[in-house]
């Protein structure tokens, strides 16, 4: 039997449109109309100044541990922006920009991060999953709410994110295997910020791209300047195009960079060097998108401040507002609701249990 | 002798292992240059480097399979897995493998492998990070599952568990890591794994805990003491195989018992504690035994985690419900 080549081997796209130095493929620039563009902007600078005062507040103490998101708002916005209403999304833990985009509130992401159930709730509008601090487990959901969307026809499509270091872990590959055999409509993006904690991409993983991974399971695959929002929306836009018109899976990775410290909890500075975070801050996408909006006269100096102080108002309101509403919360025997659909008899028990631990002020005989 | 953190002395535990024996080798996600998330093997990756301290990917399933390999082959992994809450991803390696390779081998190849693994509420942590669920554990034949309940036995059990030539899981609090110190010896301790300890004597009931719930359980026997009660306190140290020679004995000198834990109660813990009193001390009984345990509910985010977890107040409680009867 003589050795052969067998056909086979395919090439991974890169994509870049705006780059930070501010050059554009005008070949490649999305047609997006000026308002969309302004309400693209306005979502990305309300994802940033958010995760900026959402980090004054855990140092103040006033929340807990939260992951930042500084840097990625492109990534998050880029692609969620090419969802309608009725697709779905699929957050991991860092996805604070695209969620609010889809409607979670500002005041359930502080409760959230406060230890408080209640800012788990989806509203019924919103067709999200709750974020998973499990790494890498929720990419197979969206396999299956991309399994039952094909099998109801409904033609909605799914989207997934997550980040670098969840490839590593078997239910990634687990979920684009099957994803590529049923030929799911679902768009993988993974956020690819360089870092899972102290663990750089080097060491977790040995291919060159991510976006590779998607050649060893049949799918499309692409990677894209993460910190260009453009690029992301393009990308994610032909994705989304294939997922919707029965092309099957992509995988799209977005090519960012964690600016900061992965949880308030984490020290980034035993790990990585200040001239890395240095060189990706040029990188910024916040600027590199404003400039583009400067250029195309959508913004001026005058309408950036008026957004600004638009955004800074919003994010106050939801603060006062949760704040004011938090001390009412807290009542401990809520930790039994919701755990079935119906409470059984002996978790009333208990339930009355922690009652009457309460009425004598936390002391409690067990039933 | 210093005094220690359990941070501090499991640190110590796990480099004066590794400096005597080389096939004691360590494997996590961060537990190289950053030393883990907790700092437990902070400095490790220094002094015996990458090839010993292993950063791996992000993967519990590859930690936990890859060291069954490596324990098979002779090595002694010892696995960090960042929060118990993530150790479900390698479950199957535990139990399909880990667990029953020496039976299924007839005594042909073992697996001296130990994961450790923070557990337990109570400092705030983010959602899946506050479980405690010892229980699934100590239910699977084959696994030893030990819990120390402070920095000393912490460390003695540590390198007991790396020289136990079976699998051994070993959870560590997240509240205890930096709550107290001890005194802990430079030269080498060890305690033997499946022997529990009689922390304080007392004659009128015997109150039964383990690893976090050790001090609060402590507390209430001193604040009970102020009431001319006097409890002995047994901290079990290892859940499985569960040493009940202690329990019983001190049970047939009380007649009443309190089995405090922080993992749910049904099924817990506490049911196969409390079975086993009733096979070996149930003449001896004069009233039903109490538990003060989590309730059967998911551990809330962390403004009601205190409401969970149980408290000195609700151990005092039982102990008086108990000596009532
Ligand atoms: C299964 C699992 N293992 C470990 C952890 C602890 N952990 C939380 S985030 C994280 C790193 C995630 O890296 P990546 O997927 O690249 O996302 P990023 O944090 O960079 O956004 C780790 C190890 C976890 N949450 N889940």
């Amino acid at each position: 039997m003589p050795r052969k080549q067998l056909n086979i081997a395919r090439s991974i796209e890169y994509l870049s449109i705006l780059d930070e130095h501010g050059n554009l493929d005008k070949d490649l620039e999305p047609d997006i109309p000026a308002e969309k563009l302004l309400e693209l902007y306005r979502a990305m600078l309300l994802g940033r100044r958010f995760d900026e005062r959402m980090l004054d507040l855990q140092r103040q103490g006033r929340i807990g541990t939260f992951p930042p998101i500084k840097g990625q708002e492109a990534a998050q916005l880029g692609a969620v922006f090419q969802l309608r209403p009725r697709d779905w999304m699929v957050p991991a833990f860092r996805e604070t920009a695209a969620e609010i985009w889809r409607g979670r509130s500002l005041e359930s992401v502080i409760l959230y991060y406060n230890g408080f159930n209640e800012g788990t709730v989806i509203s019924a509008k919103q067709k999200d999953m709750p974020m998973a601090v499990p790494v890498a487990t929720q990419i197979l959901h969206a396999v299956g709410l991309g399994y039952a969307a094909k099998y109801r026809q409904t033609n909605e499509i799914v989207m997934c994110f997550f980040g670098d270091g969840a490839t590593s872990e078997g239910d990634f590959h687990e979920a684009l295997n099957c994803a590529a055999v049923y030929q799911t409509p679902v768009v993988f993006v993974c956020q690819n910020n360089q870092w899972a904690i102290s663990v750089p991409l080097k060491k977790q993983t040995h291919t060159t791209t991510i976006a590779e991974k998607s050649l060893a399971y049949n799918m499309a695959g692409i990677q894209v300047d993460g910190n260009d929002v453009l690029a992301v929306f393009n990308a994610v836009g032909e994705a989304a195009q294939r997922a919707r018109t029965g092309g099957g899976p992509t995988l799209v990775e977005c090519v960012t960079y964690r600016i900061m410290m992965h949880t308030t909890a984490d020290d980034p500075s035993r790990y990585r060097s200040e001239e890395e975070v240095k060189a990706w801050e040029k990188k910024d996408p916040l600027p590199r998108f404003a400039a583009y909006l400067e250029q195309k006269e959508i913004l001026d100096a005058g309408s950036r401040q008026k957004i600004e102080a638009e955004v800074l108002e919003q994010i106050q309101t939801a603060i006062d507002a949760v704040e004011k509403e938090m001390p009412k919360l807290g009542d401990p025997r809520d930790m039994f609701n919701h755990l079935y659909a119906e409470l059984p008899p002996y978790l009333k028990n208990q339930q009355k249990e922690l009652t009457r631990c309460l009425e004598n002020g936390g002391e409690v005989k067990n039933g | 002798m210093a005094k220690m953190t359990m941070v501090q002395a499991l640190n110590l535990a796990l480099r004066q292992e590794m400096t005597r024996d080389d096939s004691v080798v360590m494997l996590g996600e961060d537990v190289g240059p950053d030393g883990g998330v907790f700092r437990v093997t902070d400095g490790l990756f220094d002094t015996f480097g990458e090839q010993r301290v292993i950063d791996t990917p992000l993967a519990e399933s590859a930690i936990i399979g890859m060291a069954v390999g490596m324990a098979v082959y002779g090595l002694k992994p010892v696995c960090e897995i960042q929060f118990s809450g993530f150790a479900y991803q390698n479950f199957h390696q535990l139990e399909n493998h880990a667990a029953r390779m020496r039976w299924r081998t007839q005594g042909r190849l073992n697996v001296p492998l130990v994961m450790r693994a923070p557990y337990g509420g109570g400092v705030r942590a983010l959602e899946h990070h506050s479980e405690s669920r010892e229980a699934y554990w100590a239910h699977t034949p084959g696994l030893k599952m030990v819990i120390p309940s402070g920095p000393r036995n912490a460390r003695a059990l540590l390198v007991s568990a790396i020289r136990d030539p079976d699998p051994v899981i070993f959870y560590e609090s997240k509240a205890l890591y930096r709550a107290l110190r001890e005194e802990v010896p430079e030269e080498e301790e060890t305690l033997p794994i499946g022997t529990s300890q009689l922390v304080r004597e007392g004659g009128d009931l015997t109150l039964i805990a383990y690893g976090a719930m050790l001090q609060p359980t402590l507390e209430a026997a001193a604040e009970l003491q102020k009431e001319g009660i006097e409890a002995a306190v047994v901290d079990l140290l290892t859940i499985s195989p569960l040493d009940d020679t202690l329990i019983v004995q001190s049970i047939r000198q009380t007649g009443r018992a309190v089995v405090v834990h922080e993992a749910p109660r049904s099924f817990g813990p506490g049911a196969e504690i409390i079975a086993r009193l009733m096979e070996g001390a149930f003449y001896y009984l004069e009233a039903p035994i109490e538990r003060v345990t989590g309730y059967d509910v998911i551990i809330p985010y962390f403004s009601r985690e205190k409401f969970y977890i149980p408290t000195v107040g609700r151990i005092i409680e039982a102990a008086r419900s108990t000596l009532s009867q």
